[in-house]
């Protein structure tokens, strides 16, 4: 019980006092989580929007295989990305092994899946009628497109707000490819698993309290900005 | 007409935010500004593959900055088991290692992937366990009869099961005890060793442990040293080179400049005090220039 206080006041000390080291993880956390999530959404969004509207053979197949994809588990997506650029590996040669850079490409793959399945999935549902009166107005098909995708932006956001979440609390993926280097690599996911192993649980409890802060301050202005789209209460 | 000119400019703004973190996500690489007295080499990353004890004892959070200032070097240390740095090295994916589990390194050096084979400094194993010591390991008087004793008693032997160095080292011991532990009473965490220490407390189990590892973590443990002192015990550090002309993608002269340091004189002595003032005794015994034979 006596540690769970300790941990407490650790990270009220360290959130008040801002400890550089913890604000350089902190912040690296949200480039790195953010630019993943950024990657998805520009990979995922055309992806899940041609797996809605366009009708090919195979569809259901591929669409299959992405809504598993919703469930990829961060280690597997850390060894494959870890086997492509090591030294020895077909990538090697990029020499971004081990670096921030590796992180973001790893979690933007876990995170593609999932917005492309959310994206599929919603514009799926909206009202065959209506897709109906945008043709007869004569929209391209680009405008068709983009007018549809307005149509489903709040469920846009749910989809960035599940893609930031998954890879703002993995770690199989952030240790796998960026070696969890201090002042380089080291997220709070990561960071927290290192201070375990050390024995320190009071600052893991405060890397804790720190990563639920931050991942539900993203979602709570994620969801703010979506309410405000929706125009709801 | 109103509200759709504010939905659109908020739309806008939430996509000029997501730009924006890219942004600085990329443009400010994580490059403190070093200070003059430093060099600054051509090949400035160097990837250290070694073990979890090392960064557990904190020990290299004292010799990385301080090798960093003095060579320009930027270190990616990657601490994994000995199992696991020493494969990084036979693919060449490290430059430079410094690992605890001399048979293993025997193989690299003796084909030519390993160079520049150095002797950096030792340690100890010792058997840790509960209190009440129910297997009864401080009356036994070398590793081979604790491990009987613990395999005999009630009582669960907790492993690393991760291929490092202290796990080739337990395994060996079982081998040389002419055991092999299985069922429950033998539990493998796959784990380093701060863990692998955590859980055996929590289960009041015995384990095998390097001193230095243990000392940095036992304010957290329930766990004493029960057994230690002896010679096959001894947890002995080298640290060596990738060979370059075996690997050419390999930072050489980063991989040379750390092999330097940690043998010189001053990182020596930063290792031998280290820990005295936390824990009262110096967790690794520096030994530079000496040969294994020399050791205890």
């Amino acid at each position: 019980m006596e540690m769970i206080w300790q941990g407490i006041l650790a990270a009220i000390h360290l959130l008040i006092t801002g400890d550089p080291e913890v604000l350089e993880i902190t912040l690296l956390t949200l480039k790195v989580s953010g630019s993943g999530t950024f990657i998805s959404l520009l990979i995922g969004i055309p992806f899940g929007t041609l797996l809605a509207l366009k009708h090919f053979p195979g569809r259901r197949f591929v669409l299959s295989i992405v809504n598993a994809g919703m469930g990829l588990p961060p280690v597997v997506v850390g060894l494959w990305v870890s086997i492509f650029l090591w030294r020895s590996g077909p990538f090697g040669f990029l020499n971004i092994m081990y670096s921030p850079t590796a992180i973001i490409i790893a979690q933007a793959i876990i995170a593609s899946p999932i917005v492309a399945a959310l994206t599929c999935a919603a514009l799926q549902q909206t009202d065959p009628k209506l897709r109906l009166q945008i043709w007869a107005l004569g929209a391209t098909r680009l405008q068709y497109t983009w007018l549809l995708l307005k149509e489903v932006r709040f469920s846009l956001f749910a989809a960035i707000i599940a893609g930031f979440g998954a890879v703002v609390s993995e770690i199989g993926a952030s240790m796998a490819v960026g070696g969890n280097i201090q002042g380089q690599t080291r997220v709070l996911t990561t960071a927290t698993v290192l201070e375990v192993s050390k024995g320190n649980f009071d600052i893991a409890i405060a890397l804790s309290i720190i990563l639920c802060v931050l991942a539900y301050g993203a979602t709570l202005g994620l969801t703010l900005l979506q309410q405000k789209q929706q125009g709801g209460p | 007409m109103k509200k759709k000119l504010k939905l659109r400019l908020s739309f806008g703004f939430a996509l000029l935010m997501a730009i924006l973190v890219i942004v600085s996500g990329c443009g400010k690489a994580a490059t403190p500004t070093t200070p003059a007295a430093t060099p600054t080499p051509a090949k400035p990353d160097l990837i250290l593959a070694t073990t979890t004890s090392t960064q557990d004892s904190g020990l290299l959070a004292v010799l990385i900055p301080a090798f960093e200032k003095k060579t320009g070097y930027k270190i990616k240390t990657i601490a994994v088991g000995t199992g696991a740095a020493l494969a990084m090295g036979e693919k060449g994916d490290a430059d430079v290692m410094l690992v605890h589990a001399f048979t293993s390194e025997k193989k690299l050096v003796d084909n030519k992937t390993a160079i520049n084979y150095q002797l950096v400094m030792h340690n100890d194993f010792v058997i840790v366990g509960p209190t009440a010591d129910p297997a009864k390991v401080k009356d036994t008087k070398t590793a081979v009869d604790a491990l009987k004793a613990i395999y005999a008693s009630p009582s669960i032997f907790v492993s690393r099961g991760d291929d490092s160095g202290t796990d080739k080292m337990e395994k060996a011991l079982w081998v040389k005890a002419n055991l092999k532990p299985t069922g429950t009473k033998y539990q493998s965490t796959g784990q380093g060793m701060g863990q692998t220490l955590t859980i055996a407390s929590e289960k009041e189990g015995y384990t095998l442990t390097d001193r230095a590892t243990y000392l940095a973590t036992k304010k957290n443990l329930k766990l004493n040293i029960l057994l230690e002192g002896e010679t096959s015990l001894l947890n002995i550090y080298h640290v060596m080179q990738v060979n370059p002309e075996k690997f050419p993608k390999v930072n050489a002269d980063g991989a040379k400049a750390f092999v330097d340091f940690m043998v010189n004189a001053d990182t020596q002595k930063l290792i031998g005090s280290f820990g005295k003032d936390q824990y009262g005794q110096a967790l690794f015994f520096a030994d530079a220039g000496k040969k294994m034979e020399d050791l205890k």
